[in-house]
């Protein structure tokens, strides 16, 4: 379905991505693990188009997205949760979910996403006339998560959606993380809480500094001396 | 004392009625700074050419003045979609000076072009409306015209920027520019539609103060620089601090020109935005960032 072919990318002079391979199948959860800077945030910037790759390809059922405006990508079916969360937080939370559904393709089928987001999260449904940016933490990465879904995606990227939550919160973010998956939507998530996320997907990819080190099963990595040593601290 | 307060009353109707231009005024340019990030030094300008497009269609074709104004109000749209083509969208993405300077160009290109093309001389519509006079207190027509017509065009705004998906999207794109991408908006197309509506806030504004004003070319000068000291105050880029700062300005320009001279309003107008950059440099409705 998601395929990254030897991709390479930056920013100027920089690079972070060193010739990066993954594949995402319809209805996987796949996760990519990796220290702070590994270049997981720009793995996702790269797939929906916010930064372009310098070399390789990144394959949707075959389409190059690089050939694709970034502003289109979404159409195609790929939703991002940013890291941050970055809502608009001088707007409503159901102005920030109507945002979700900007796409003409989505704008029909507003109400009835709406009552799947606030299905989904009730407590985004009691909020939705509040300012996003008064939120909690957890809420707003709730209605980030919402904001992405109301786009009707067939795959949702997610960006460390457990930082700078509180450890009770992101046990419920992962909670989440597992109902959407088991909704039939295909996920790939990236995470540095190595042991939470390794339990909600169903394979894996170790990225270090702009290299995939390692993939595999979520079982087989976790059963990893190199992750384990490093990354789970056992 | 009674004839005193009369005059009063009188002086705070005005600034009533002046500042709902001038917050219409405001908007524009707030708006434009808002979501676009860049200080058109030109608006008061555009809204020059309204006031000639209104002379033009009203005197020269003997079009009448409700035909008229939606016509100059569309085309001083397009000049605003033409002045973000030209000048600013080549310019985005380098220093804010670049995009000052070349706006400031635009400013002194267009006065000397409608120098050039309309000559020097002061012109109207030669429409005189009447005067109302409700308890002693005498109120222009044309004042109460250009009033509503500035709220309704600012309900109108309102109502464009929280019911319709290209509105959310204007308000949101200033809050984060660089995710939009991700909810499918192509940033190029609402910074286009957004420029259109600011030309079209500056063409509404030409239209009502056509009835009040004579047009020459530097008649920018009057709106220009009291249009960015409300916008300054209100927060550049902050819709409701400018609306404020608007009526604020306005009633100080009509009550120190009760006391002294209309000059001296405008004094006092400058030496309160002065004394306000002391005091609220970020402006009345500042943000705690």
């Amino acid at each position: 379905m998601l395929e990254l072919r030897n991709v390479d990318t930056g920013y100027g002079t920089f690079q972070a991505l060193f010739g990066a391979s993954l594949e995402v199948r319809l209805g996987e959860a796949v996760g990519v693990i990796g220290p702070n800077g590994a270049g997981k945030t720009t793995l996702m910037r790269v797939i929906s188009g916010l930064i372009r790759p310098t070399a390789g390809q990144v394959l949707w059922e075959g389409t190059d997205l690089a050939t694709v405006p970034a502003h289109r990508i979404v159409e195609l079916g790929i939703a991002h949760v940013p890291e941050h969360r970055r809502l608009f937080p001088r707007m409503t939370v159901e102005d920030n979910l109507r945002m979700g559904a900007f796409m003409p393709a989505a704008r029909p089928k507003f109400a009835q996403r709406l009552e799947f987001v606030y299905g989904l999260f009730p407590r985004m449904k009691e909020r939705r006339n509040q300012l996003a940016g008064t939120m909690s933490g957890g809420e707003q990465q709730m209605c980030a998560i919402g904001r992405a879904l109301m786009s009707d995606p067939r795959i949702l990227l997610m960006d460390e959606p457990s930082a700078g939550l509180a450890p009770v919160i992101v046990q419920q973010v992962f909670e989440l993380v597992r109902r959407i998956r088991e909704s039939g939507l295909t996920v790939l998530i990236v995470e540095q809480n190595v042991q939470q996320v390794l339990k909600v997907v169903d394979r894996a990819y170790l990225l270090e500094a702009g290299t995939i080190r390692m993939s595999g099963t979520a079982a087989e990595l976790s059963a990893s001396d190199t992750i384990r040593e490093a990354y789970l601290g056992v | 004392m009674g004839f005193f307060d009369i005059f009063l009353v009188e002086a705070l109707v005005n600034g009533l009625l002046l500042g709902g231009v001038l917050a219409l005024l405001a908007l524009g340019l707030n708006l434009i700074f808002g979501v676009i990030d860049v200080a058109w030094i030109c608006y008061a300008e555009l809204v020059m050419f309204g006031m000639y497009a209104m002379y033009y269609f009203v005197i020269v074709f003997g079009l009448s003045y409700w035909v008229a104004a939606p016509m100059a109000i569309a085309l001083i749209g397009v000049m605003g979609v033409l002045l973000h083509v030209l000048v600013i969208a080549p310019l985005l993405g380098t220093a804010p000076i670049n995009q000052l300077l070349a706006t400031g160009g635009v400013l002194f290109f267009l006065q000397s072009l409608a120098t050039v093309a309309f000559g020097i001389d002061f012109r109207n519509l030669g429409i005189r409306l009447p005067t109302l006079e409700v308890a002693e207190v005498f109120v222009s027509y044309a004042r109460l015209l250009a009033f509503g017509a500035a709220l309704t065009g600012m309900l109108a705004l309102w109502l464009f920027l929280t019911r319709t998906y290209t509105g959310t999207a204007i308000r949101a794109i200033a809050q984060d520019r660089e995710i939009m991408a991700l909810m499918g908006v192509d940033t190029r197309r609402v910074y286009v539609i957004t420029s259109a509506v600011g030309g079209a806030l500056a063409g509404l504004a030409s239209c009502l103060l056509v009835l009040q004003y004579d047009v020459h070319p530097f008649v920018g000068l009057s709106f220009g620089p009291i249009t960015f000291m409300i916008c300054v105050m209100g927060g550049l880029g902050n819709m409701i601090g400018g609306f404020i700062a608007a009526f604020i300005f306005a009633e100080i320009i009509s009550i120190g020109g009760l006391y002294l001279d209309l000059e001296w309003g405008y004094v006092f107008a400058f030496v309160f935005f002065i004394a306000m950059m002391f005091v609220r440099p970020e402006g009345l409705l500042a943000r705690r960032s």
